[in-house]
């Protein structure tokens, strides 16, 4: 017994190295669950307060290229309320889609990375802002990510840039829906999978989301494809997406909140509970 | 900066800070991701105790972590080092050389610095980007980030020592 004591003290190093060692696997292994103790992330509030100080000094020198991208969006938005106000006053019409399943919240980003191979967003709204985990964020170039984890005025998300996570994303010209992910290489394109052969496709068609995932509405810009191909041996075809939105330069975004996707959830439970009941 | 404690406190915060607020906001590529708090696991007093490296290379670790979302990963790779450490410094140390208790440039020589650097970065670097993406898929791929990730850190890491962290 004293000899075996004896033993374990002489070795102490190596058992506290193999010590540590465990408790990093048993992080990397059960991320996902130690990543909604939200004191282990980003979104905690000694990392979200630092990150929030700093990118209010830095966002000073980035001021201009968001003027610009701000007007872009106004006039972009300016136009449509003018097509709007044309259609209305023919009221050709008569039924007015009133459509307020959806409502944004503006936030500022406060921390982005890009070189990672699983990367994160953190943003300024919380929850006391009615930010929730499981929202859509863009920016005003395109699909952007998800909120994942949300502290009282913090919030963090997955990117697009993060194989954890793929959108459902459709070509606006034909209509045909696939996933949307990311292969870790480069942080302007992503892959579209699924689209079977038969479908038409040039390069620069638009890429868009398909409304299918309730998280965000339909018809929101991802970018455009770059490449495609035709594997042998395979159904589908292997397209490159070039991104519209620019991960490195995104400051200002906004958070999509459906207001029915309760409602969308339990339907679905629903309709999955009386299927297994028959 | 007498006083160590207080010394490697305001290392240990000063490394940190600009690891999660400029080194890892400055993207290059995604080729190019320096991480310099190695330096912190490498300068410690080679008369520290084994337990106090290795449970302080874990904090630096899990800090970076925290703040980079990347949960165990850099304290996986720390503390790795970390336990190598003695081994490297045997390696590469002559049996006639009066080793100093801090491991500096100044106190050590450009030579003997250098590929302390080099083995501690490299391997450091090497755990956390396969660490990292998980698999063996695209090995060569890791591995072209990884040695191009340790030669900006070495450089950074050597540059510091002329700059900062002298005593």
């Amino acid at each position: 017994m004293r000899s075996l004591l004896r033993l374990l003290i002489k070795n102490y190093p190596f058992l506290l190295f193999l010590l540590l060692e465990v408790i990093s696997v048993v992080f990397i292994v059960n991320y996902n669950s130690f990543q909604r103790a939200s004191f282990l992330n980003s979104s905690n509030a000694v990392s979200a307060s630092i990150y929030s100080w700093y990118s209010g000094v830095v966002q000073y020198f980035r001021l201009a290229k968001v003027n610009s991208d701000l007007t872009a969006e106004n006039a972009d938005l300016r136009n449509k309320i003018d097509q709007l106000e044309i259609s209305h006053m023919d009221s050709v019409s008569p039924v007015f889609n009133n459509d307020s399943t959806f409502h944004y919240i503006a936030a500022r980003v406060i921390n982005n990375s890009v070189n990672k191979q699983q990367n994160y967003i953190t943003l300024n709204k919380g929850r006391k802002d009615g930010v929730k985990p499981d929202q859509g964020i863009i920016s005003s170039k395109g699909v952007i990510g998800i909120i994942t984890n949300v502290s009282e005025s913090y919030s963090m998300g997955l990117t697009i840039l993060n194989p954890r996570w793929s959108v459902s994303a459709k070509l606006k010209k034909s209509g045909y829906y696939g996933s949307l992910a990311w292969n870790g290489l480069d942080y302007k394109r992503v892959v579209l999978n699924e689209i079977p052969f038969h479908v038409q496709l040039t390069q620069g068609d638009t890429v868009v989301t398909s409304g299918y995932s309730s998280v965000f509405p339909e018809g929101i810009l991802i970018g455009t494809v770059e490449t495609l191909s035709r594997p042998e041996g395979e159904n589908y075809y292997q397209i490159q997406v070039l991104l519209s939105a620019d991960f490195k330069s995104v400051t200002h975004v906004e958070i999509i909140e459906n207001s029915k996707i309760d409602e969308i959830r339990n339907l679905k439970r629903e309709t999955e509970n009386a299927e297994s009941g028959n | 900066m007498q006083n160590p404690v207080i010394k490697y406190f305001l290392m240990f915060v000063t490394l940190v800070a600009v690891q999660v607020l400029f080194l890892n906001q400055i993207q290059f590529s995604g080729y190019i991701n320096p991480y310099i708090y190695v330096l912190f696991i490498m300068l410690l007093p080679l008369n520290a105790p084994r337990y106090a490296v290795l449970l302080l290379s874990f904090l630096i670790g899990i800090s970076i972590d925290i703040f980079s979302n990347t949960l165990g990963i850099h304290s996986f790779a720390s503390v790795f080092i970390a336990y190598l450490r003695p081994a490297v410094i045997r390696v590469i140390t002559n049996r006639e050389e009066d080793m100093s208790e801090y491991p500096g440039l100044a106190q050590t020589g450009i030579l003997w610095f250098l590929s302390y650097t080099t083995i501690m970065v490299g391997i450091h670097h090497l755990v956390l980007f396969y660490i990292e993406v998980f698999t063996l898929n695209n090995f060569f791929d890791t591995f072209l980030r990884a040695i191009l990730s340790s030669l900006f850190s070495i450089f950074v890491i050597v540059l510091s020592q002329f700059i900062v962290f002298r005593d």
